[in-house]
């Protein structure tokens, strides 16, 4: 990921034409092109969330809404975190950095843990990859999510050490800023998807 | 690279040292300067585009006479198959890349791109996904659905290949050869992606980035401006191609039911998600050639490009349109009147900007001085065929006769008009036109003009004929067809036009080749060209230029070899007139990004990743992890490799 390790580098960054970091820039990017891939995931989801191939049993009545409510709680409460560490670094705080990024990468493997928890419960229920569309485009458009938290997490983590370490001090804060866009950027997807997926109510094809 | 590397206290870890060789193999394998990759892009496009080209010369061959029996139907499959791939993912693309890659940096004043490492990682994973896509040869096959590979023909149905070549043929191999070749499909595509939106990235901030001192937004060279709306189109592209590749490798691998319609799922949302890509693929094919083209023009014609803005907007324009018009792709699946309406209307309106373009290049040339060089012939070749292809393209958006016309060969014709006739003859009409910038020397100009012609030549016998064998009700993708519907002479006369531009193109190599050694020396700026690229020494230094350019105009090299007389008229300056040089020791004080291992390292990991998916059990998760291990691995020693003075 973006990484400036000297001084220099980061005056060099305001000399840039449009006098925004390139690392800064390229993540808006990246960001702006990860909105079509989810856009992808969750049109597919919409197209198919009551189609489920003769199995009615099988549909979002299987979902545990208060669960699910909890791990997204957390996942929101990470942001928080996020913007605390990213104060803190900015102050000068090694400590208080340390303390909120690790909170903040704690916090994203608890939701993690919920949703590895989640599908494996939807698993012994009978809910596969194959059963349906509306199961197929469940588990490719969260897993793909959690996919992204997964990195968010190892950068994150990457981070506590290298900050543990000496490595990453306050002159390095635009590189927790351009991770920290990251982290919220997946946040707010996962509130999309937990209102398209958990939200709304759904009725049978036919039904 | 850099004279003096400053050594980081951190490099005392030896794995993350830089690599130092400056020439030879190693040197190619790590370089981070946009020009040596750039470089390579285009060599290996040039291999891609010789391997589809002998693609295309075996169909031909099959197609020349009736009932011919020289390809099974299997092989034919196959070969038309990936002819379409490579030259849209593994031709287009990445030749309009390379041109980026060399020049877009050097037209706009920058020292390199804005990430060079990224650049070296785009390039890296561009070649693992060709080499990963044609494994297939020794996996059982190539893809064999098209290149759109529709479902559910690439899912659950699938071609019966078992009574074909493979094997002794029971169902059950076929099933597995079968997936096999869809998993090249979708894993390789998805490789490809990943290089093409990681080179987006890096181009987009580049251009808004690291303009030279004045070098604003309306005084960029067309050229820079349509590799802008070209990676803003990939950016939002690929994802979505993407997604449907993910989806149908599930499909295919997983069981997973997104395009089975046995289990409910819905075909045609493959068709929607992959010409959402499709057709703005069209014109990220299309709008290099357009820039290169804008670039060559107004130098050949010795005035500046008529109606810059509108030629930007145009561009702009098309950028945005291009995002509504992919369901005319699909007019015949039975969307309903009022669907099929709104997007015969949105294809017309996107003939618009196009003609806009084609007017102002016929403005720039109106009244010009015109020379007549190769590169020029092509530019000009390219504006006339790429029109033949753009109006019978509005034939096609004409609903009731698009039914008429869909899926024949006057449809392989059109689209051959408008990418091979724009994009090729564009292309080559650069290769021309900064050959002397590349490598210093000129390449012959009587075999440039042979080329020319020939090209000309046999490209109208294969296409143009195709129009008419099209009309007359002759089908795609067919391996053979019965004698006696009329087809049979024009079917001959087109497989000698592809062999005539298959022997135009070898004028080319031979023409590159020869010109490298025996190619007159080209100098700084041998056309009186008009924009900054030529400014700097041919083939430029590796920090392109020794003192950044202050910008005060459009075509900013023009004006500075021109002065206002009293009379209010331009007037030459005398060469070195104006300007001058700072003298300054570049290799010590301008600091370039260094070398690096790991962008080819970390393209490495990809492909062992998607044969893992060849595997099953215990052997899939361990490939899996390797290549996990290699790619990430491979990241991070990139993250924290010491550096000199440039962020990457």
């Amino acid at each position: 990921m973006a990484e400036v390790t000297t001084a220099e580098a980061s005056e060099e960054a305001h000399a840039t034409s449009l006098g925004l970091s390139n690392e800064k820039l390229a993540m808006w990017t990246l960001l702006g092109s990860e909105c079509l891939f989810f856009g992808a995931l969750i049109s597919a989801y919409l197209i198919y969330y009551t189609n489920y191939n003769g199995q009615p049993e099988i549909s979002p009545a299987l979902f545990d809404i208060p669960f699910t409510s909890v791990s997204t709680f957390v996942l929101l409460m990470s942001s928080l975190g996020m913007v605390l560490a990213l104060s803190a670094i900015q102050r000068g705080d090694d400590r208080g950095f340390r303390i909120w990024i690790l909170a903040t990468a704690i916090m994203g493997s608890v939701f993690l843990s919920g949703q590895i928890y989640e599908f494996t419960v939807f698993v012994n229920e009978g809910m596969r990859l194959d059963t349906s569309p509306f199961t197929s485009s469940f588990y490719v458009m969260t897993g793909f999510h959690g996919i992204h938290v997964t990195v968010g997490v190892l950068m994150l983590i990457t981070l506590w050490a290298r900050s543990m370490t000496g490595k990453l001090t306050s002159e390095h804060s635009d590189v927790v800023e351009n991770i920290g866009l990251y982290w919220h950027f997946v946040d707010i997807v996962w509130i999309v998807i937990f209102t398209a997926v958990y939200l709304v109510p759904y009725e049978q094809v036919g039904a | 690279m850099n004279a003096v590397p400053a050594e980081s206290p951190r490099s005392s870890l030896k794995i993350l040292q830089r690599p130092k060789a400056e020439t030879g193999l190693w040197s190619w394998i790590t370089t981070t300067d946009h020009k040596k990759i750039g470089v390579m892009y285009f060599l290996a496009t040039m291999v891609f585009f010789v391997i589809a080209g002998v693609e295309a010369l075996l169909l031909r061959i099959q197609l020349a006479v009736p009932e011919n029996d020289f390809l099974s139907p299997d092989v034919y499959n196959q070969l038309y198959t990936m002819h379409g791939i490579t030259m849209v993912f593994f031709v287009g693309i990445p030749l309009g890349a390379s041109f980026f890659n060399y020049i877009m940096p050097l037209q706009i004043g920058a020292r390199d791109v804005a990430f060079p490492r990224l650049n070296a990682f785009s390039f890296w994973v561009f070649c693992a996904a060709g080499i990963f896509m044609y494994s297939g040869v020794l996996l059982g096959g190539l893809p064999n659905g098209g290149w759109f590979n529709y479902a559910p023909l690439s899912t659950t149905v699938g071609p019966d290949v078992s009574g074909y070549t493979v094997g002794g043929g029971s169902a059950e191999l076929g099933t597995q050869v079968h997936m096999g070749r869809m998993l090249l499909y979708s894993i390789g595509l998805q490789i490809a992606g990943i290089a093409t939106l990681a080179s987006a990235i890096n181009f987009i901030v580049t251009i808004l980035n690291l303009r030279a001192p004045g070098m604003t937004l309306m005084r960029m060279p067309i050229f820079v401006w349509m590799t802008l709306v070209v990676a803003f189109l990939l950016l939002f592209a690929i994802p979505v191609i993407g997604i449907a590749l993910w989806q149908l490798m599930f499909d295919v691998r997983f069981g997973a039911n997104f395009f089975n319609p046995a289990a409910g799922g819905d075909p045609v949302l493959w068709q929607h998600m992959f010409w959402l890509f499709g057709h703005p693929e069209v014109y990220i094919l299309i709008l290099p050639a357009f820039g290169i083209i804008s670039e060559i023009i107004p130098t050949f014609s010795r005035k500046p490009i008529f109606g810059y803005t509108a030629m930007v907007f145009a561009g702009v324009a098309i950028g945005f349109l291009g995002w509504g018009v992919w369901a005319h792709h699909m007019f015949a699946v039975g969307m309903g009147p009022v669907a099929n309406t709104a997007f015969a209307l949105t294809t017309m309106f996107i003939a618009v900007p196009t003609g806009v373009k084609i007017f102002n290049w016929i403005g720039t040339m109106w009244g010009g001085k015109l020379r007549l060089t190769t590169a020029m012939l092509f530019a000009v070749g390219a504006v006339a065929m790429f029109t033949i292809g753009g109006l019978s393209g509005v034939t096609h958006s004409v609903v009731p006769s698009n039914y008429q016309q869909t899926d024949s060969y006057y449809v392989v014709a059109h689209f051959h008009y408008v990418l091979f006739g724009g994009l090729v003859f564009g292309a080559l009409g650069g290769v021309y036109y900064w050959y002397p910038k590349v490598t210093g020397r000129l390449m012959n100009e009587t075999l440039g003009r042979t080329n020319f012609w020939t090209l000309m030549l046999g490209f109208n016998l294969t296409f143009g004929l195709m129009h008419f064998v099209g009309l007359w009700g002759m089908p795609r993708r067919i391996d053979t067809y019965a004698a006696g519907f009329g087809w049979d002479l024009l079917n001959l006369i087109i497989t000698v036009g592809a062999f005539i531009i298959a022997g135009s193109v070898l004028l080319l190599i031979i023409n590159m080749a020869s010109s490298l050694r025996r190619g007159q020396i080209a100098g700084d700026d041998p056309w009186d060209a008009r924009t900054i690229e030529w400014m700097t020494s041919s083939p430029p230094a590796h920090y392109n230029f020794k003192e950044v350019p202050q910008i005060s105009a459009r075509d900013e090299l023009w004006h500075r070899k021109h002065a206002v007389s009293e009379q209010g008229d331009y007037v030459r300056v005398p060469a070195g007139g104006a300007g001058t040089v700072v003298i300054h020791d570049p290799d010590t004080d301008i600091h370039m990004p260094d070398p690096s291992f790991y962008p080819a390292l970390a393209a490495v990991g990809m492909p062992i990743m998607g044969w893992a998916l060849f595997t099953s059990g215990t052997g899939m998760i361990v490939l899996l992890a390797v290549g996990c291990v290699i790619t990430v691995g491979a990241l991070f020693a990139w993250a924290f490799e010491p550096m000199a003075e440039e962020g990457h």
